[in-house]
């Protein structure tokens, strides 16, 4: 029974979103233009003096894009949240009987929907300007999955961070003194073999890395290779973490 | 229908609430009448559930509020000067999606925001987005999202802050007519007069304290009903006129220095305008305007308390809310 009101009432939520981005399509910049400036800038810009053994930069390129793209989307599931919390929108639906968590979980799948039409349009630039993966339809679908579980699971990291951060600016600021550094920080765009031992050491061993080359992975040869079993436990326990955090934490913001 | 028992609340050094009780009856509207700062949204928001206070209980329809919260949320609707709307959706969408989430079926959703749409004289504007609404506007669609469910108990929070004059009377006809139709209402106000058109009850409070309750009438003779009120045209002779206005009434005048107001509290009309200007007159006092009119809460405040409303609230209601 709380679990039929709880999708009922998620999916009202997920309605309301979509119905935002209908009126204010800027909301899918980020998961629109931004990634495919991202692709043509890296695949004209460094992919002439990049080589990589085996295969073209932009074949390497597309999973550290996707992944990038996806992670930024998923901590922006916080600023949304953090301008709902803003305006008085979140005291409305504490007065009515629905399941508070439900906000939150629209949010979550909404971002979820945005990711997915990020990986769309970026698989669509990507065929356009010479990325042609080998794995076949089974990798492919694989590391979309790998790619939309960890999405999810920064999502509701994203979640905390929005019910913990006071503002939507503080936050976005925050996001972005933390996502870059990780994404460039990785094998994201370039292998870390030229990177100092010491940054190495940190960049094959953080999540985006491993996230990264699992995706790389399954899409230019479609097996998991070495980190895909690291890549699904940092997936899994972020939102593992990331999910009751993240509830604990907009009950404490909207209770007081 | 509503029942509050020593609700206490504090804000780290603001002591918002201190042992606030209430109750009103089934069908009945309470106006909670007090200054900014008093305690007022405090209150509405422990019994509307969104605040846990520090002590004390509440009851709404016969559910408590902190033991049963979701079962109160399904007996109330809430409205008030924060109106709380979905700027991005139209109206209708905004209604439609509270009957959602109230868990009414679809077409009951869409044929009570209808209904609604019709009965606030929102039709026109149902399906553009609330953003580009008026503040009246804004209020007639926060207080239909509030009956969306047809909740027995209602609260509202000044549902007339900040609105024109129009926009205030078209607010008062619709809370009107809801308690002709047997909701219960508590509504919040800064203004004596809005209590006294639409409540059958009025509980003053202050400093997060119950100071006074009955009805209009009560209050009012508790206050001194009518005023005599003159506008001193020099300041330097405020205090011969109040001495002289003292005399007429035998009552305390209220001076206010900057406006150059005086009042006294006057039982009779009877003589009085002639015998005032004649007193004035004789104490050299000269009058740029005099007439009666009614107490102002500040007023009810100076009867009530000894001393002007809101004087040693140490926070505004916003820090409070």
């Amino acid at each position: 029974m709380t679990l039929r009101w709880w999708i009922a009432d998620s999916l009202e939520m997920v309605k309301r979103n979509l119905r935002h981005i209908r009126r204010t399509p800027e909301l899918l910049i980020d998961v629109t233009l931004q990634p495919i400036m991202f692709v043509i800038l890296f695949r004209f810009v460094f992919g002439g003096a990049i080589p990589i053994e085996g295969t073209t930069y932009v074949n390497y390129l597309m999973a550290g894009i996707f992944v990038q793209t996806i992670a930024f989307a998923g901590m922006y599931t916080g600023v949304l949240l953090a301008n709902d919390l803003k305006n008085g929108m979140i005291d409305r639906f504490r007065s009515l009987p629905m399941l508070q968590s439900s906000v939150l979980t629209g949010r979550t799948l909404t971002d979820l929907l945005r990711a997915m039409l990020a990986v769309t349009v970026m698989t669509i630039v990507g065929f356009l300007v010479g990325f042609r993966p080998e794995g076949g339809i089974s990798g492919a679908l694989l590391a979309v999955g790998v790619m939309l579980t960890f999405g999810f699971a920064l999502s509701w990291f994203g979640v905390a961070m929005g019910a913990l951060v006071r503002t939507p600016e503080a936050l976005q600021g925050l996001m972005f003194m933390t996502v870059f550094p990780l994404t460039f920080a990785s094998s994201a765009f370039v292998p870390t073999n030229t990177m100092p031992s010491w940054l190495q050491f940190f960049a094959e061993r953080q999540p985006l890395t491993l996230v990264t080359n699992t995706v790389r992975s399954l899409m230019l040869d479609g097996s998991g290779g070495p980190d895909a079993i690291a890549a699904l436990i940092w997936s899994v326990g972020l939102l593992l973490a990331f999910f009751p955090l993240g509830l604990w934490a907009y009950r404490r913001r909207t209770s007081q | 229908m509503i029942v509050a028992e020593g609700l206490e609340k504090r804000f780290g050094t603001t002591h918002a609430l201190r042992g606030l009780d209430l109750d009103v009856a089934e069908g009945t509207i309470l106006g909670l009448l007090g200054p900014n700062g008093a305690g007022k949204t405090t209150a509405v928001r422990i019994l509307t559930t969104l605040l846990r206070p520090d002590a004390g209980r509440a009851e709404v329809a016969g559910l408590d509020v902190l033991k049963h919260p979701s079962e109160v949320r399904r007996k109330i609707g809430v409205a008030g000067q924060n109106a709380t709307l979905d700027e991005v959706l139209t109206g209708r969408e905004n209604l439609e999606m509270i009957g959602r989430l109230f868990r009414l079926p679809a077409a009951d959703a869409r044929s009570r925001a209808n209904g609604l749409l019709g009965r606030f004289s929102l039709e026109e504007i149902a399906d553009r987005i609330t953003k580009t609404y008026s503040g009246g506007e804004r209020r007639r669609l926060d207080l239909a999202g509030a009956l969306v469910a047809e909740p027995p108990v209602l609260f509202l929070d000044e549902p007339t802050t900040g609105l024109d004059p129009r926009g205030r009377l078209s607010m008062w006809d619709l809370i009107g007519d809801l308690a002709k139709g047997g909701t219960t209402v508590l509504m919040t106000t800064q203004y004596l007069e809005e209590a006294d058109l639409l409540a059958d009850d009025i509980a003053v409070i202050d400093h997060g304290k119950l100071i006074a309750r009955g009805t209009a009438l009560e209050l009012k003779q508790q206050t001194g009903g009518e005023r005599l009120e003159i506008l001193v045209t020099n300041g330097d002779q405020m205090a011969a006129a109040a001495a002289a206005l003292a005399a007429l009434s035998g009552e305390k005048p209220y001076v206010d220095e900057a406006a150059r107001h005086v009042s006294v509290p006057v039982s009779s009309h009877g003589g009085m305008l002639t015998r005032a200007v004649r007193e004035l007159d004789a104490a050299g006092v000269e009058v740029d305007d005099i007439g009666f009119r009614r107490p102002t809460l500040d007023e009810v405040f100076l009867a009530l308390t000894g001393k002007p409303a809101g004087e040693e609230t140490s926070a505004p209601e916003e820090l409070a809310s």
